[in-house]
């Protein structure tokens, strides 16, 4: 199998997911694209790689999620405790490859210069990493590595918009709703009906 | 030691075909064994994860990397996820050879996957029943419509079809409940279709095996969308929903999960099978028992799986070998080509509740005057949709304003996916690999399938007419894919014991039993002459009650 063939099933993944299933579950599924590289890792030391996420590690990380998604009118995404969301995501779904590009990354953004920061300088850094991790992409190749970026926006949202602040908070949540209304009034700023599992 | 136990039937596997078998048998008054493979799963009290929030779920539904190292097949598609993963069969306890790349998905428990299935429920045509004999292909079909049609009946009425009557040909309406309806943006695109195609493209409501209607234990649809899980209404057909309740309900059901067979039992002096032998999946034990009528509903390529072990000391190539078919013409439908795009103008409107099915669009392709230069055609399955917040990922943005924005329904859009028939082909096909077993010491199936140049030419049209369709009824930024296939992703494994005219051509007759042996009959996938475009499962359930109608008739007539 190759990368291409992975890629192309993780787009098809996500047309799948959007159109039939209403939007869950498989955005941060980097495991769609890297199952191939996969196999040929070392397992050893991938158990080495793994859960080495510290306190601190996902402190950090929690700031940048709630630098991404922070609290508004509705709680951020500290709150729903992203940042550990997304270690264990990394740990426990992510390969090698792609484990050592969200390392990186997260030495890339600076962790002591970060914590230190005001959030506007913190939402300036990322507002400009946001636009290389957006240039990056979309002129990225099936076979390039992801930007560590986009990997932290994607669990971001994955990890928030699925929390229980996420859907019922920053969302719509009803887990039986009980009757299909194929077309009611939408008035802008409404929020939207999160899925169910 | 061996124990022998008798019964009036035998019904092997639970699903779709093998619920059917079971209620029908039991409620004609004979005393049935129903065997499954698998562990029990009872009704609504095993469906533990029904009623999980998305947050329940550490990885939120997604696949970790040991699930992916202990599912090596199922990772390759959807079917590996977090929520339903006890549901699939392990590729390792159950392992096979693909002499080419064969996706089999499968589920090994009571209920199979009649619990997991998509529900999409169709009626065959004339147009299907006639094609191999139209087209030179293959062998012709020993039944038509008519044959079926009160059948189908029968079914929808028990099972609860929703869907709506189109007076399409290709398309038989049946007895349906009230459809699910179209949403704004589907409604819209359609009435656009109708002006622009004059009706020969339609979008229809998906017809679907989700109540509108209770029917008796059974609730309607509560619109969760979360069929797979199992429902604890029991507002979709399932074995554990609508005919095991049935079956049991007569008192004259043995329901025996974790039961192998391992063989039919074949008597050469009486040209019938006497029963069958079954392994304790457990305790490794062997019991054979004994029935005048057994039904092999196991799924298409483990019924087939089960024949090719059985009477091989007179027939080397198994039960129902003697034509020389058994094992081969294997099909599915191809799937993954199509196009999306977005619908503008319906800013103001949105949808309350999560439908479980979506739209359908009818073969139009090689009927009624149109000509392709392949044969048959698809059918397309789809939906309308505001986007969700997974197109935050793709967009620049990050703050307070972008999450706002994000929390709120995103554009219309609009996309389908084509189903196309497959051609039935003798070298596509299944053998025993006596060099690999399974965790039970059986010699495991070696599966050497490919699509072939008359499903490559349809392809261009699955993708390039959705677009065509699309952009005609004025969606916008449409885009077409073609994510390509192979056989066995489509879930809708069919042939290997196809039913025909003649023993030397044909495993099964038209009745469903095997030319070798009267007395047993495969009512599931496996005995399929074709493959049509829409999906196989009610056809399945009709076949099924016609069979089980006409075998106890046969009984009582002494003749099996």
């Amino acid at each position: 199998m190759s990368e291409n063939q992975n890629t192309i099933d993780r787009r098809e993944a996500i047309k799948r997911v959007t159109f039939l299933l209403g939007g869950v579950a498989l955005v941060g599924g980097s495991g769609l694209l890297t199952a191939c590289e996969r196999a040929q890792r070392d397992a050893a030391t991938a158990r080495e790689g793994a859960g080495t996420f510290t306190a601190r590690d996902i402190a950090f990380l929690d700031e940048v999620a709630e630098t991404i998604l922070p609290e508004t009118k509705t709680p951020g995404a500290k709150a729903a405790h992203v940042g550990a969301f997304m270690a264990l995501m990394v740990t426990d779904t992510y390969s090698d490859r792609d484990q050592g590009i969200f390392r990186d990354g997260m030495r890339q953004l600076d962790e002591a210069w970060f914590m230190a920061a005001a959030p506007q300088q913190r939402l300036a850094r990322l507002e400009q990493v946001d636009r290389e991790q957006k240039a990056y992409t979309d002129a990225r190749k099936d076979a390039d590595p992801p930007h560590y970026f986009r990997l932290m926006k994607e669990l971001t949202l994955l990890g928030y918009l699925t929390s229980e602040i996420g859907c019922t908070q920053a969302m719509r949540y009803r887990e039986t709703p009980g009757r299909f209304d194929p077309c009611v009034p939408y008035t802008p700023g409404e929020t939207a009906w999160a899925a169910h599992a | 030691m061996m124990q022998s136990q008798s019964y009036d039937a035998i019904v092997v596997g639970s699903g779709i075909s093998g619920g059917w078998a079971a209620k029908e048998l039991t409620e004609k008054g004979l005393r049935v064994l129903l065997l499954e493979r698998g562990k029990n799963i009872e009704h609504v009290k095993d469906y533990v994860n029904a009623t999980k929030a998305p947050w329940d779920y550490p990885h939120r539904g997604g696949r970790t990397r040991a699930m992916e190292d202990a599912y090596p097949v199922l990772k390759r598609d959807y079917p590996l996820n977090e929520k339903n993963l006890d549901w699939w069969a392990s590729d390792q306890e159950s392992p096979y050879t693909e002499v080419k790349r064969f996706d089999w998905y499968r589920g090994y428990h009571v209920g199979g996957r009649s619990l997991m299935w998509g529900r999409q429920s169709y009626r065959w045509s004339d147009f299907d029943f006639k094609a191999n004999a139209q087209d030179g292909v293959a062998i012709d079909w020993p039944i038509r419509y008519a044959d079926l049609a009160p059948w189908y009946d029968y079914v929808e009425r028990h099972a609860g079809i929703a869907g709506s009557r189109e007076g399409m040909a290709q398309l038989p309406d049946g007895q349906f409940q009230p459809a699910m309806p179209l949403n704004c943006g589907e409604a819209m695109i359609a009435g656009r279709l109708r002006k622009q195609f004059g009706g020969r493209r339609r979008i229809i409501p998906g017809r679907t095996a989700n109540l509108t209607r209770a029917l008796p234990g059974r609730s309607p649809c509560q619109y969760r969308n979360a069929c797979w899980l199992g429902c604890p209404y029991g507002a979709y057909f399932s074995t554990q929903s609508s005919t095991l309740p049935a079956a049991v309900a007569t008192g004259r059901l043995t329901l025996k999960p974790f039961a192998i067979v391992t063989e039919v039992l074949y008597d050469r002096d009486k040209k019938r099978a006497t029963g069958v032998r079954v392994l304790d999946a457990v305790t490794e034990q062997t019991t054979d028992y004994s029935a005048p009528i057994i039904f092999l509903c196991a799924s298409t390529l483990n019924s087939t799986w089960l024949l090719l072990r059985s009477a091989t000391d007179v027939w080397p190539g198994g039960l129902g070998s003697s034509s020389g078919q058994l094992g081969h013409n294997l099909m599915d439908h191809h799937f993954r080509a199509g196009a999306s795009g977005k619908i503008e103008g319906l800013n103001g409107k949105y949808t309350y509740g999560r439908r479980p099915t979506g739209f359908y669009i009818p073969r139009y392709r090689n009927l009624f005057g149109d000509t392709r230069v392949y044969l048959r055609g698809f059918g397309y399955q789809g939906g309308a949709s505001r986007q969700g917040w997974s197109r935050a990922v793709a967009e620049l943005g990050v703050g307070g304003a972008f999450k706002d924005a994000m929390a709120q329904p995103g554009p219309w859009t609009i996309g389908a996916t084509a189903f196309g028939e497959m051609l039935p082909n003798h070298a596509n096909r299944i053998a025993i690999d006596p060099s690999k077993q399974d965790k039970w010491g059986l010699p495991v199936l070696a599966i050497d399938c490919a699509t072939g140049e008359n499903e490559r030419q349809m392809r261009r049209d699955m993708m390039n007419d959705m677009a065509e369709t699309l952009e005609a009824a004025g969606v916008k930024e449409v885009d077409t894919y073609d994510s390509g296939y192979f056989p066995g992703m489509g879930i809708h494994e069919m042939g290997t014991a196809r039913m025909g005219r003649d023993p030397k051509t044909s495993v099964l007759n038209a009745h469903n039993q095997v030319w070798d042996a009267p007395n047993v009959f495969v009512t599931d996938g496996s005995c399929m002459t074709s493959a049509s475009c829409v999906n196989p499962s009610l056809t399945y359930m009709a076949l099924t009650a016609r069979a089980a109608d006409f075998a106890v008739a046969e009984l009582k007539r002494h003749n099996l």
